[in-house]
């Protein structure tokens, strides 16, 4: 054979790609199926340390089952759950494949919420077409630059993104309880913060009344989903994504190979900060319609978990999302039908995140679900 | 005391890591084991040293059989090991790090320094580590550290010492330091075992030479009979030629014209002192120096990455000084970084995505802001093959190849595509023979092309037979110039310079 054929033989050689490793799959699904089952065995442990009798229990498990998935009812709960925590999840994804860490979604979707909230009652007579665009855009916005503020802090100053974040929090708080008490904002006759209804000009159509009044899946799960595939191409088709999984991996390496990272830092936050907001808008513009004093009722903080057990994949968001809808919804109707707390769902929740974090625990409960002598998962 | 390794063998998985070595040490001897990178050198030694239990063959130490259980057993017969990464605590003393684990205890079991000092102090002088006890290890340099790792297993009464690659992290004084403490270990009547790649720091130093090559022994030598050129051939497997064929030196204009370069250290403090060189087309400039005389800083902020301080730096006729390390590689500036691992690129990334960490927002790999992973995986496949990057696929993660393929990674990136100038740090260290002599080959064949290429390295073998002009550069400053206008290259000359000593 020529030389040169054997470069081409060669060339075409190196651009096969390898089977998917076992040990991949066994990262990707076995372990994160198998914290889900424990979770659930050990929140009965938990039930039954508590004087729980096993019939309860039982009940209980079933109610978890029928509460997200067991009627249509039960799905459009789980999603209506499951979109902010997917939208919120993706911004905070994008920061872990930059390397940040972003725990300010839950300030992010407050100041979204606010600012979606305000355009969505105060302008009258705009026809929906142009209202709900610019409602949600005012949450993107908002939230983008709220989150912006950290990042910029920290390009210039070096100042660590958590601590900047969680003090964004706190300064989010007071500040939506400050504006929902200004005469421009709080509903007319009320003492306690609460904003003015949304028109129904700004708000997110339902998708289901025609089956069921009480049906409250709206048109974010469109938002959520144009959002995930959107980030799906920005972080894996897209120059910046690149820029932002360099900077990511190694700082110094993307820093020698000419990119910028103070832009980047802001731009990860900023970008973080609008899927927050989207989270917000589609919040007070698709299930509350108003804006009350801690309107987002910890997201912010799930969305972290999110982001974690889907392993900052868009796609893996979606799964976790859905996971946490389902049992937020789950839950619900478990206190309903058994009685019992819905607190055993955060126990539940805590612990899923507890075993990915810890893949060496289920692999040592579960033995026979990995191969023989397999390193543990290394680095 | 003799210790005999008798068909040992060690496999991970369905690596065979060593295959049947047979291997004798002996008091008052220097053992030199030379292979490449992943011939399995390592592993062996990680065998004698207990670390790891093999599949088959025994340790006969004196005759008799022994088995290891652990590290700690080896100790206890004698045998200690010098890591290549030292396992020092950085916010203990010498004496404290050296007793960590066996400490010596006064009457009522407290920790007794006062003895441990002493201890230090005699085996110091014993074999003249001049290492101070009180000293804190973070405050002191590598060279010194590994003296402490000695002091630490010779406190521990070995007879038997293993070197895993100790002079990777050393300068050239520090090398030559190192071996007068070699010497003096195996005067007195240690059994030595030193592992490298290097051919000239084995000829200098072992008393007898085993070549290992995936996970064989296939060669035996002896310095004085058997010559580097035979060495290399039994560790690479084919003929190597340390000649670097270059074509006669004719330069062209200048292409990098550096004036009165000043760049500062983090701390403030002056790496580059008011510095002026020059790099014309068709020329390989070669910066000869003791690591740490602002060789590093020099080439960050030509590459872009580090600020100047004062001075200017033209390229082309074009004022760069302030331009940032994009703009420099649009230009045709290309930069070989000096730590492949930090900087040069990124581990958790596949092959593809870095054969294009610098070049990626060109028209060649992306349209706007959407990549174009069909032509970056094309181009990167082409160049892995053109440039001998040994790896299954370009979508296997960069931090799975060996060393010498990471750096080849790196060349291929800067060298595929239309450079003017390299800069290139370090390009070859760590490496093995067969990577070397491929990467000055390619860097050779960039200045046929034409283009300008300025050279830092610490070894000056390296420096003498790639480069065409060599600056010797000592506290920021080029303190000689040898070969082309200047005198012609010494290695001696070139030593007293770099060392500081105006010629
Ligand atoms: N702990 C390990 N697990 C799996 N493979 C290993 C391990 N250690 C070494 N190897 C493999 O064994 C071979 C020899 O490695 P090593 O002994 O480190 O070589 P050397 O020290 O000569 O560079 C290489 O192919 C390496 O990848
Ligand atoms: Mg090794």
């Amino acid at each position: 054979m020529s030389e040169q054929g054997e470069t081409a033989t060669l060339t075409a050689r190196l651009l096969e790609r390898a089977a998917p490793k076992r040990a991949d799959f066994e990262d990707l699904v076995i372990v994160p199926v198998f914290a889900v089952v424990v979770a659930l065995i050990l929140g009965g442990v938990a039930m039954l340390a508590t004087n729980v009798d096993l019939e309860t229990i039982g009940r209980s498990y079933v109610a978890l089952a029928y509460g997200s998935i067991g009627s249509i009812n039960a799905l459009s709960e789980t999603i209506t759950a499951a979109t902010p925590l997917i939208l919120a999840g993706l911004g905070v994804a994008l920061g872990f494949r930059a390397g940040l860490f972003n725990i300010g979604a839950e300030g992010q979707i407050l100041m979204g919420g606010m600012a979606a909230v305000v355009v969505g009652f105060s302008f009258t007579g705009l026809p929906m077409l142009v209202h709900l665009p610019l409602a949600l855009l005012a949450g993107i916005v908002a939230g983008a630059l709220y989150a912006a503020i950290a990042g910029w802090i920290r390009a210039a100053t070096g100042a660590h993104e958590v601590i900047l974040t969680i003090m964004l929090n706190m300064i989010s708080y007071r500040l939506v309880d400050y504006m929902l008490r200004m005469p421009a904002i709080q509903r007319p006759g009320r003492s306690d913060p609460i904003s003015s209804s949304v028109l129904p000009t700004a708000e997110l159509p339902r998708l289901l009344e025609w089956l069921g009044p009480n049906l409250r899946l709206h048109s974010g799960v469109f938002l959520m989903l144009a959002a995930v595939l959107f980030v799906y191409w920005l972080l894996f088709r897209s120059t910046i994504g690149f820029e932002f999984r360099a900077s990511g991996e190694s700082p110094e390496a993307a820093r020698f190979a000419g990119m910028r990272s103070g832009l980047i830092i802001v731009l990860v936050m900023a970008l973080g900060g609008a899927f927050a907001g989207l989270a917000g808008a589609n919040q007070v513009l698709g299930v509350l319609g108003r804006a009350s004093s801690g309107f987002s009722a910890g997201i912010g903080f799930d969305a972290l978990a999110v982001a974690l057990l889907g392993r900052s994949h868009p796609f893996g968001v979606v799964i976790a999302g859905l996971l946490f809808g389902a049992l937020e919804a789950g839950g619900r109707q478990m206190q309903v039908d058994a009685g019992v707390s819905i607190d055993l769902i955060g126990i539940i929740q805590s612990l899923i995140i507890l075993f990915i974090a810890a893949p060496l625990v289920v692999r040592a409960l579960f033995p026979w679900g990995f191969r023989k002598g397999a390193p543990a998962s290394k680095e | 005391m003799e210790i005999e390794l008798r068909g040992i063998t060690k496999r991970f998985g369905e690596v065979v890591a060593n295959s049947d070595v047979n291997l004798t040490i002996r008091a008052g001897e220097v053992l030199g084991l030379l292979g490449e990178n992943g011939a399995g050198k390592s592993t062996l030694m990680n065998v004698l040293s207990g670390l790891y239990r093999p599949d088959g063959g025994e340790i006969l130490i004196d005759g008799k059989p022994v088995q290891f259980r652990g590290p700690g057993d080896a100790i206890r017969a004698g045998i200690g090991m010098v890591h290549q990464h030292f396992m020092l605590v950085p916010v203990f003393t010498v004496a404290e790090n050296v007793v960590l684990g066996v400490e010596p205890t006064g009457p009522v079991d407290f920790l007794d320094l006062k003895k441990a000092r002493a201890q230090v102090r005699e085996i110091n002088e014993t074999y003249g580590l001049e290492v101070d006890p009180d000293e804190y290890i973070e405050n002191l340099p590598v060279g010194v550290q590994q003296r402490v790792e000695i002091i630490k297993v010779l406190f521990r009464s070995a007879n038997a010492i293993i070197f895993d690659e100790p002079t990777a992290v050393l300068t050239p004084q520090e090398v030559t330091e190192f071996f007068a403490i070699v010497k003096s270990l195996r005067s007195a009547g240690k059994a030595i075992v030193f592992i490298t790649h290097k051919l000239h720091e084995i000829l200098e130093v072992a008393d007898r030479i085993s070549v290992l090559r995936e996970g064989r022994i296939v060669g035996e030598g002896v310095p004085g009979k058997t010559t580097d050129l035979e060495l290399a051939e039994m560790m690479v497997g084919r003929p190597v030629s340390f000649k670097v064929d270059k074509t006669p030196f004719s330069p062209g204009p200048v292409l990098l014209d550096v004036q009165h370069l000043t760049v500062l250290r983090e701390n403030d403090a002056v790496a580059v002192n008011d510095l002026t060189l020059n790099v014309r087309a068709g020329e390989i400039v070669g910066i000869a120096g003791v690591q740490g005389n602002g060789q590093s800083e020099l080439v960050e902020a030509l590459a872009g990455v580090r600020r100047v301080a004062g001075g200017s730096v033209m390229f082309q006729g074009k004022d760069i000084t302030g331009a940032s390390a994009r703009d420099r590689h649009r230009l045709g500036m290309a930069h070989i970084p000096e730590d492949r691992q930090r900087t040069g690129i990124i581990a958790a990334f596949t092959v593809a995505e870095n054969m294009v960490l610098d070049t990626y927002y060109d028209s060649r790999f992306s349209r706007g802001l959407a990549m174009d992973w069909q032509a970056v995986n094309q181009n990167s496949a082409a160049a892995a093959a053109a440039f001998d990057v040994r790896t299954p696929s370009i979508f296997e993660k960069a931090g799975h190849l060996s060393g010498g393929n990471q750096q080849k990674l790196v060349v291929a990136r800067e060298l595929n595509r239309d450079t003017k100038l390299l800069i290139a740090s370090q390009p070859t260290r760590g490496l093995d023979v067969g990577s070397i002599e491929y990467i000055h080959k390619r860097i050779v064949d960039a200045r046929e092309e034409g283009d300008g290429i300025l050279i830092v390295s610490s070894e000056l073998d390296e420096i003498m037979s790639l480069c065409d002009r060599i600056l010797v550069m000592f506290k920021g400053r080029i303190v000689a110039e040898f070969g082309a206008a200047g005198r012609p290259a010494n290695k001696n000359d070139i030593g007293l310079a770099m060392a500081g000593v105006a010629a």
